[in-house]
């Protein structure tokens, strides 16, 4: 037998003065790693199939269990690493692409932690949330160049087919079959409750969503999963996917063993079939091939509803703006590099793209310079982490944020970044019916929206600590925001002073 | 008066209420002393055939058979829930028997032992409600 060079990355640690032997660990753990010995009256621990999702940790009654590094170590080795030892071992192995779930875990500048937020002292007051009116609300669509009137002087509303949020926040993409139906019920639960919006991915919706309609948006991606008359009705708004920040310039596969029979259904694919989306949509090579797609989907939709472009931040994103501002898009969404996925090459996930901090600040600055920026809202994802990232966010000049790491978080996800491996021990990135029923959608959707609902209070007393008391008001406003220990040149792309400046 | 519901489309047979029970009837403070090394006995049981599961607990019936059953005047209902006086119960068993839902069972002291809502310890909140981990198990 050949030598295995794979080495268990986690280790389970029990505390035999503390175990009962209840079993728990044992039957949620869908990767083995725990057994009960009839023997020896005690349970053991398989460290080497481990992911260290927490499930056992979350639920051992008596919190007997920890689950640490491997404290096996390699020699020392600054260029090459224990990990990088262990991928090309890994693909010595196997002779494939190597996979990963969810955002970058490399530590790549994290720029909103470099960023500070104004507040108001003596001069210009602050204002107190709680006692005073405070605006989350916002509208995403083309904005009006002028105030018309009619006759008798009343102003006449021309904006159209708006996206009205109640807090500057959405639910990113995430298709039925990378997530599970209990967690896409969440979702759409949630979405309705707050009044915001959460998006379907690219997998379809699942007929049972339908009359989450007016709080969905449906995505249109490169393989056009699912993608018919009815599903385009039913959503608030339609999205073209043309990147994802996690793998910016590939497409997606989702491996057959996921279709089963209501993915299928909803994707409009057989079952077991890899659902595979093309790299590029075949047939979109230029601004004007978009165009002609965004005003199909309108024109299939009656005009009624807005369109979304969605992209992944990479190093000309500026000039792409620019273009998709001009091709009758309502709305562009960008998706940093740190973005999550269901699965990605680990390279591309690990090395493709840049920071939708930067990709943001320097996409707003394009626009307005261009006297475009009020064609078109502007939303980000990839990686918003808390209300802070959010205010950061707006008055970098997003119009709302995306997020779906944090949405996954609050649903029990503890970023073990397996979904790939489709064993998801929180019911969420699985389609095994055991694992998903894990996942009670009255209690996520509870969760979902405490999340949202504490980061509208977060995001209130930011605002009122500033003095300022809508939204509105925030958006592109760099001067509430100072760099710390920023270069001269990230401080320019970002458009805002140092702190002290 | 509230009463258990199981929830079964959610019950992940992961049996933790069936330790918690066990614990909150213990008497004990520390659940590990409570249940490490002895054998325990939840009033509340998940039964599981492989295709379906949920825990059962006493129903509290409106016409309570077992309390008919009672050779020993042990059993009473007050306020909507059934009880067992371990003092008067003589360890027949015949509520054990009649009880249609399999949910009496013997206690560690040989008396019969029932789901009594967690009244006499934790109060409020029944113990299996509150660490159901999916909300399998509902107080209404």
């Amino acid at each position: 037998m050949p030598i295995n060079y794979e080495d268990n990355i986690y280790e389970v640690i029990r505390n035999r003065e503390r175990c009962i032997n209840c079993r728990v660990c044992e039957r949620q753990c869908a990767n083995l790693v725990h057994k009960y010995s009839a023997e020896t009256g005690e349970m053991v621990s398989d460290s080497m199939t481990c992911v260290d999702c927490q499930r056992c940790v979350s639920l051992c009654p008596t919190k007997a269990l920890k689950i640490i590094k491997n404290i096996n170590t390699y020699r020392d080795n600054a260029n090459w690493s224990e990990s990088a030892i262990k991928s090309l071992y890994k693909q010595a192995e196997s002779g494939g692409v190597l996979l990963s779930s969810m955002g970058t875990p490399e530590p790549y500048p994290v720029y909103w932690d470099k960023i500070l937020i104004n507040a108001s002292q003596v001069t210009n007051p602050s204002i107190d949330p709680l006692r005073e009116p405070m605006e989350t609300r916002v509208s995403l669509s083309r904005r009006p160049q002028n105030v018309e009137r009619d006759g008798e002087g009343n102003i006449v509303n021309t904006i159209k087919n708006a996206l009205t949020l109640s807090v500057p926040i959405m639910f990113s993409a995430m298709s039925y079959g990378s997530i599970s139906y209990n967690a896409h019920k969440s979702l759409a639960i949630a979405a309705k409750k707050l009044g915001i919006f959460y998006n379907t991915g690219e997998g379809g919706l699942h007929r049972d969503f339908y009359e989450y309609g007016a709080n969905t948006i449906v995505q249109v991606a490169s393989g056009r999963f699912g993608v018919y008359k009815d599903y385009l009705d039913a959503g608030a708004a339609v999205e073209i996917k043309m990147g994802q920040g996690a793998k910016p310039g590939i497409g997606g596969h989702l491996p057959g063993e996921k279709i089963v029979d209501d993915v299928s259904k909803t994707r409009m694919i057989p079952k077991g079939t890899d659902a595979i989306s093309p790299a590029p949509h075949h047939d979109i090579y230029s601004i004007e091939d978009l165009r002609q797609l965004v005003f199909s989907l309108k024109e299939a939709t009656n005009y009624t509803k807005p369109v979304i472009v969605k992209i992944a931040a990479v190093h000309n994103i500026a000039a792409i703006a620019s273009g998709i501002a001009r091709s009758g898009a309502d709305i562009i969404a960008i998706d940093g590099f740190r973005g999550g996925t269901g699965a990605a090459p680990t390279r591309i996930r690990d090395n493709v793209g840049i920071p939708v901090e930067l990709a943001l600040a320097c996409v707003d600055t394009r626009l307005r310079e261009e006297g475009i920026r009020n064609d078109i809202a502007l939303v980000v994802g990839g990686s918003i982490r808390n209300s802070a990232d959010i205010v950061k966010a707006v008055a970098l000049g997003a119009d709302a944020v995306y997020i779906a790491t944090g949405a996954l978080l609050a649903l029990g996800c503890h970023l073990c970044r397996s979904c790939h491996l489709g064993k998801c021990n929180w019911g969420i990135a699985t389609q095994n019916p055991e694992l998903v029923k894990r996942l009670n959608p009255e209690t996520g959707s509870v969760r979902l929206i405490n999340l949202v609902t504490a980061w509208k209070h977060e995001i209130e007393e930011m605002m009122g600590g500033m003095g300022i008391n809508s939204i509105e008001a925030l958006r592109g406003n760099r001067l509430m925001l100072r760099g710390i220990g920023l270069t001269n040149k990230e401080l320019e792309i970002l458009g805002i002073y140092h702190a002290g400046e | 008066m509230k009463k258990i519901y199981v929830q079964e489309e959610w019950c992940l047979k992961c049996r933790l209420c069936e330790y918690v029970c066990a614990y909150a009837n213990s008497g004990c403070e520390n659940i590990v002393f409570a249940l490490k090394n002895r054998p325990i006995s939840p009033r509340i049981t998940v039964e599981d055939d492989g295709k379906i599961c949920f825990a059962v607990s006493c129903r509290h019936c409106d016409d309570p058979s077992c309390l008919k059953g009672c050779i020993s005047g042990a059993i009473s209902k007050a306020d909507g829930v059934v009880r067992i006086d371990k003092n008067k119960c003589v360890g027949c068993l015949t509520c054990v028997l009649s009880c249609p839902y399999g949910a009496i069972s013997v206690g560690p002291e040989g008396t019969a032992t029932k789901c009594e809502l967690c009244i006499g310890n934790a109060g409020g909140t029944p113990m299996c409600v509150r660490f159901c981990p999916n909300r399998a198990i509902i107080c209404e």
